[in-house]
């Protein structure tokens, strides 16, 4: 392996690695959000809003992000919405992320037994703390697994984002490989971009998984 | 003669087209215990549900301290009606001492260490002060009763519900719940009890209610209820509790 | 009426263009899937034998496809081959080639999940029935992993068949290829053809998976798996 040519891109991997995560954590932010106002609406049994958020989550999770980035990218200008490719990148992953997101927050919730939030309500608590102090704490250890499962997910999810001319590890990759021939060492640092990256995140959902699963759930 | 605590008038509950509570009229007087008996599904449990309000009601109404249970005051009245369940209600989440202290700091917003130092006085009284850190999980069933009994206590609640809350148990571990109940009858809280402990309703009532399909079909001292039922549906429900 | 382009669709042969590169993509999927499935099934049962080395050699294997990139691992088959090993390999096998890596990859720690989730005392309560070891797997465990698997596997499906979007990437004339070759093509006459070409895409993955995943669904309600 050409060790020279590696230090010498290796700034050029690293600045596609920063936006690589850049965008990820943003859509990913963003997808979360989605996916909160988007299980509540499920929880509390919203009309309308309900029946909408059951066809978007359909939608999303039957589509690949690709085709959803191509559609956003390159056919919302021609209807008058134009975006910066980033923002594009951002808009897709969150489009794609709400769903799973939802999905996990909504399982969440729903495995929380009916008579918690009737305990708390015996109490004297309003709906929202209901929410905040009972049912949230509890969903919220339920979601984790799928919750990491979904960020990882939505992490790999942005190689795509080359596709949009992002310049993101991909489209660095790709680049180098068509310019210099340096197969071998471009895929190397790709990998280990992208080790870097998802290691870590991998390794805190397996010990987050391990650290929030209380036994005997409530009996 | 005492006051009216608890008024429950022409209460109707419809569940699915059936009729579980159909005209359920009853009052409970400061510092009474009544004890509401009756066969399976016959509509007892939802009677507490439907005061407490976690039941929406089809008819009639609920009447605390003149006050008509609605949805404007709805958390107010709750503050005052302790709820205890059959089981599974302690929050898994959180430690003894928290579940015990969450609604008198967040909902009455009272001062915790006010409240924490009730909730360990009270923990010991029905002889628990050693879990306040524990978790639910960590605990017996008859334990996670007595604590959430303390729980409902620490809101100073004017009328204590009991749904049913031995049936879940073991039967070595009905005793020390039942015990924390007498307890509390003999110091004066005003308590409903749902329950199929027929020795038990004999000792802690003041009056036995007997309901079956939805309708209240006797109001009598426990005395004259287990010696001389007026019903033939009573006489037939008492003599299941008969061996000899 | 706003001109979204969709009618470009109608013209010429455009239509059926779209619709063989989505049986490009299609075909691409079925085969992997048709590998990867037992082949998934071989390695979640090799998963589950006492064997340490086997166990953890699996486990990598495992761990090391599923943290990459899909498209990382196409770059890799497609563009790594050809240098390291001199081979020339087309778009097509090597997705497939990766997909058949991935599936399996996936598909193991479906069967594997599925094995170990039946509980102990479905063993015991066998025994003490007194079915022999062959007869316990036969008409007790064998019937109840299948019942967990197949929801799972079929959701599986959909995911192999989304991921084939990629094989854009590496030069593989797909659906998404051609649309983009048919909006290039009518850029003059019809300006506004992304839009409506691929809302067209869109929709047209949306029909192939959107069954897919409803009948995932409609089977794990049925058997109830919690």
């Amino acid at each position: 392996m050409d060790i020279a040519f590696m230090t010498k891109y290796l700034p050029m991997y690293e600045r596609a690695a920063v936006l690589t995560v850049k965008i990820g954590l943003i859509g990913i932010a963003f997808a979360i959000l989605l996916g909160l106002i988007c299980a509540m609406i499920q929880y509390h049994k919203v009309p309308v809003a309900r029946q909408i958020v059951a066809v978007y989550i359909e939608i999303s999770r039957n589509t690949p992000l690709l085709v959803q980035l191509f559609f956003i990218y390159y056919g919302f200008p021609k209807i008058g919405i134009m975006m910066q490719p980033e923002t594009c990148g951002v808009v897709g992953l969150a489009f794609l992320g709400g769903s799973y997101m939802a999905e996990a927050f909504r399982s969440g919730l729903e495995s929380v037994a009916k008579i918690q939030s009737e305990s708390a309500l015996s109490l004297g608590m309003n709906r929202a703390q209901v929410m905040r102090y009972i049912v949230l704490p509890q969903a919220v250890s339920v979601s984790i697994p799928a919750f990491v499962a979904n960020v990882i997910f939505l992490l790999k999810e942005t190689s795509v984002f080359s596709a949009i001319s992002l310049m993101d590890l991909m489209f660095t990759a790709k680049d180098l490989i068509g310019l210099y021939y340096k197969t071998t060492e471009s895929l190397f640092l790709l990998v280990v971009f992208y080790l870097i990256i998802l290691l870590p995140v991998s390794l805190l959902g397996t010990w987050l998984e391990r650290r929030v699963r209380y036994a005997g759930f409530g009996d | 003669m005492a006051e009216t605590l608890l008024q429950v008038k022409d209460l109707i509950k419809e569940y699915e087209g059936n009729r579980i509570l159909d005209g359920v009229n009853l009052e409970i007087e400061q510092g009474q215990v009544v004890v509401v008996v009756g066969p399976s599904g016959c509509g007892k449990s939802t009677l507490l549900r439907c005061i407490n309000a976690l039941e929406p009601i089809q008819g009639g109404q609920v009447i605390l301290e003149g006050k008509t249970v609605g949805k404007d005051n709805l958390e107010e009245l709750r503050q005052k009606i302790g709820m205890v369940f059959q089981s599974y209600d302690l929050f898994p989440h959180l430690s003894v001492l928290d579940n015990i202290t969450i609604a008198p700091i967040k909902v009455q917003k009272r001062k915790k260490e006010e409240v924490q130092a009730e909730a360990r006085e009270l923990l010991k009284r029905v002889g628990l002060e050693d879990k306040a850190n524990s978790y639910p999980r960590q605990l017996s069933g008859g334990q996670k009763q007595r604590v959430a009994i303390v729980r409902a206590l620490c809101m100073h609640p004017e009328i204590l519900l009991f749904d049913e809350v031995t049936a879940a148990l073991d039967p070595e571990m009905v005793r020390e719940v039942l015990d924390v109940m007498l307890d509390l009858a003999k110091q004066g809280r005003t308590m409903i009890i749902v329950t199929h402990e027929m020795q038990f309703a004999k000792a802690v009532a003041d009056k036995v209610v007997f309901i079956d399909q939805g309708k209240i079909l006797e109001e009598a001292a426990p005395e004259e209820f287990f010696i001389n039922p007026k019903t033939e549906r009573a006489k037939q429900f008492l003599n299941v509790f008969q061996f000899d | 009426m706003l001109d979204l382009g969709i009618d470009v669709l109608f013209k010429g042969s455009n239509m059926l263009r779209l619709l063989s590169g989505l049986w490009v993509a299609m075909k691409i999927s079925l085969v992997s899937i048709l590998i990867s499935l037992p082949l998934g099934v071989l390695v979640g049962a090799l998963m589950t034998v006492k064997n340490r080395v086997v166990k953890v050699i699996f486990r990598v294997y495992l761990e090391i496809i599923r943290i990459m990139p899909q498209l990382v691992l196409l770059f890799i088959v497609y563009f790594g081959t050809t240098r390291a090993l001199g081979w020339n390999l087309s778009g097509e096998v090597a997705s497939v080639i990766v997909f058949v890596l991935w599936g399996t990859a996936e598909m193991g720690d479906l069967v594997r999940g599925a094995l170990i989730s039946i509980p102990k005392h479905q063993f015991e309560s066998s025994e003490a029935l007194g079915l022999t070891k062959r007869q316990t797997y036969i008409y007790i465990i064998i019937p109840q992993t299948i019942q967990r698997l197949i929801p799972l596997s079929i959701n599986l499906i959909t995911r192999m068949i989304k991921t084939t979007s990629l094989v854009l990437m590496i030069g593989v004339v797909e659906m998404l290829k051609v649309a983009q070759q048919i909006i290039e093509a009518n850029r003059m006459t019809s300006p506004n053809a992304a839009f409506g070409v691929f809302l067209i895409v869109f929709i047209l993955y949306f029909l192939v998976c959107w069954p897919i995943s409803m009948l995932a669904r409609y089977l794990e309600k049925k058997w109830n798996i919690a």
